[in-house]
């Protein structure tokens, strides 16, 4: 069973008396375990995009399955984990408390949270901080605890929005290579937006090319770089070609810019 | 670390004893009747001499200023958390709420000694009650609101219900403001309980130890009530400064 299953979804917004497209008859199918970005420019979408298959938000047109179920039966089932771009914890919180803060709102017992709790922050390399609250915490530290809370409940499907679009570039290449040896350890399905090409390099499976109003995919591209994934990867000629496929697709002439002005919605750039 | 408290504490100690030398002797050089105002000596020696039932009245208008600031905060925190929730009833307290604020309180008094009784606690709780609520409730409403949207998105994608995310996020989160609220309110409590009993009822509190004390001349007597009403406010205050302490060190 594909983890997601987005089918001719379209999104638009009322904003002052016009209407914007952020999504125009969308497709996309994730399949379990595999690790896709969505890349493009701002407004393409490709946020409103995760906001509707988490349920945060509901399309216009079209259907989102989430394993076989509907958006909101995923969400409510917690079939999904979410990272946003700010960590987003609870500062009166512990770090544990936050981490144990889903399996505290769904009746998780005290003891079997403490052994989940001790899992998460040896997962994401925090064992020292369980106790310290977040304002002792780095950025990237911060980000972490919320991939750690994330994870909590074991879900199928990580949603991640630009969760290292905070960070200095250091600090971002390494939360990536930490990511990689995660989603290995947990098996799960990503779904992961981005504005950095080589982020999206580096982690997919499956780049999504996204182009703005209205928000389409304009290319799916394949990195073949393998499972195991490490720094070196970086600099290897595989890696270069993937980077400079994305970026054609991205910068590549947009097909019939006139004729498509009228349904594209208000242009507000 | 004593060098700290010393440069911190010493300065305004320094100055009110400056102040209080500067008092007595322009007092006494001027020959300022004690009517006018009275030296901090005179006082001094009435502080001693009424002690007894300056004590008494202090913890009768005390619990007066307890009992409303308790009741008050307690009914405006949980009014805050329905006009929070249910937009109906904001609108309906809010406009109640801005009429209460422009209201002279402490004048329906007369009303409410007639109301309940010249030998009722009640008129003076009930002022203070209203009193307190305003800014508790005020400050409540604010700190309700300022829910940060990566908190609401979080919660939502937990499928957490009202009750929870009230008592997760938005009351943690809020605390500060509420605490804002409450520390204005602490002061108002002691200052419209003394002020409540100007307008007759029970002769029990700070208040109507002042008009008697002045009623018969007795300036310097005035005076050293109302310094018992001054370490009542500082001392309503500072309990809530504590207990700000204590609840916001770990929410």
């Amino acid at each position: 069973m594909s983890a997601v299953d987005v089918i001719g979804v379209s999104k638009s917004f009322a904003v002052k008396k016009a209407t914007v497209v952020a999504l125009d008859d969308v497709s996309l199918t994730v399949k379990a375990g595999e690790f896709v970005s969505l890349i493009g420019p701002s407004g393409c979408g490709k946020s409103t995009l995760l906001r509707l298959i988490a349920e945060l938000d509901s399309p216009t047109s079209g259907s989102i399955a989430v394993f076989g179920k509907t958006a909101r039966q995923a969400r409510l089932d917690q079939s999904y984990g979410i990272v946003f771009q700010s960590a987003g914890l609870l500062p009166w919180r512990s770090i544990a408390a936050n981490i144990e803060l889903p399996l505290t709102l769904h009746g998780v017992s005290r003891t079997a949270r403490r052994e989940r709790v001790a899992e998460l922050v040896e997962l994401v390399g925090l064992t020292e901080f369980a106790s310290s609250y977040p304002e002792q915490l780095s950025g990237g530290m911060q980000q972490r605890v919320a991939i750690a809370r994330a994870l909590a409940e074991r879900p199928g499907l990580l949603l991640m929005d630009e969760p290292f679009g905070a960070l200095d570039e250091m600090t971002r290449e390494r939360m990536q290579a930490e990511l990689v040896r995660m989603c290995a350890e947990t098996a799960a399905a990503v779904i992961f937006v981005t504005h950095s090409i080589p982020e999206a390099v580096f982690l997919s499976d499956r780049v999504v090319v996204m182009s703005p109003r209205p928000g389409r995919i304009r290319a799916v591209i394949d990195i073949a770089l393998g499972d195991v994934r490490g720094e070196k990867l970086r600099e290897e000629e595989s890696f270069f070609a993937g980077v400079t496929a994305v970026r054609e697709a991205l910068h590549g002439a947009p097909e019939s810019t006139a004729a498509t002005n009228a349904a594209r919605g208000v242009d507000s750039r | 670390m004593t060098n700290t408290v010393v440069r911190r504490v010493l300065p305004p100690v320094v100055l009110g004893l400056v102040a209080l030398l500067v008092w007595e002797l322009g007092v006494t050089l001027a020959r300022i009747q004690p009517y006018l105002l009275p030296a901090p000596s005179a006082i001094g020696k009435q502080l001693a001499v009424v002690f007894p039932s300056l004590w008494v009245a202090m913890l009768a208008t005390g619990l007066n200023a307890l009992i409303g600031l308790v009741v008050g905060s307690l009914m405006a925190i949980v009014f805050a958390l329905l006009a929070s929730r249910v937009r109906v009833i904001d609108h309906i307290i809010a406009p109640i709420v801005a009429a209460i604020a422009v209201v002279p309180i402490v004048a329906l008094a007369p009303v409410l000694t007639t109301m309940f009784g010249a030998t009722s606690e009640s008129p003076r709780r009930v002022i203070v009650a209203i009193v307190v609520f305003v800014p508790v409730f005020v400050n409540t409403v604010r700190g309700l609101r300022q829910m940060l949207p990566v908190h609401r998105d979080l919660m939502q994608a937990y499928a957490a219900s009202n009750w929870q995310v009230t008592r997760m996020v938005t009351v943690p989160g809020a605390l500060p403001y509420i605490f804002t609220g409450l520390n204005i309110a602490s002061s108002l409590a002691v200052i419209s309980a003394v002020v409540a009993e100007y307008f007759g009822g029970l002769q029990n509190g700070l208040g109507s130890r002042i008009t008697s004390a002045a009623a018969n001349s007795a300036y310097p007597r005035a005076w050293a009530y109302v310094l018992g009403a001054i370490v009542l406010g500082l001392i309503f205050f500072t309990a809530t400064l504590a207990i700000e302490k204590l609840a916001t060190r770990r929410r």
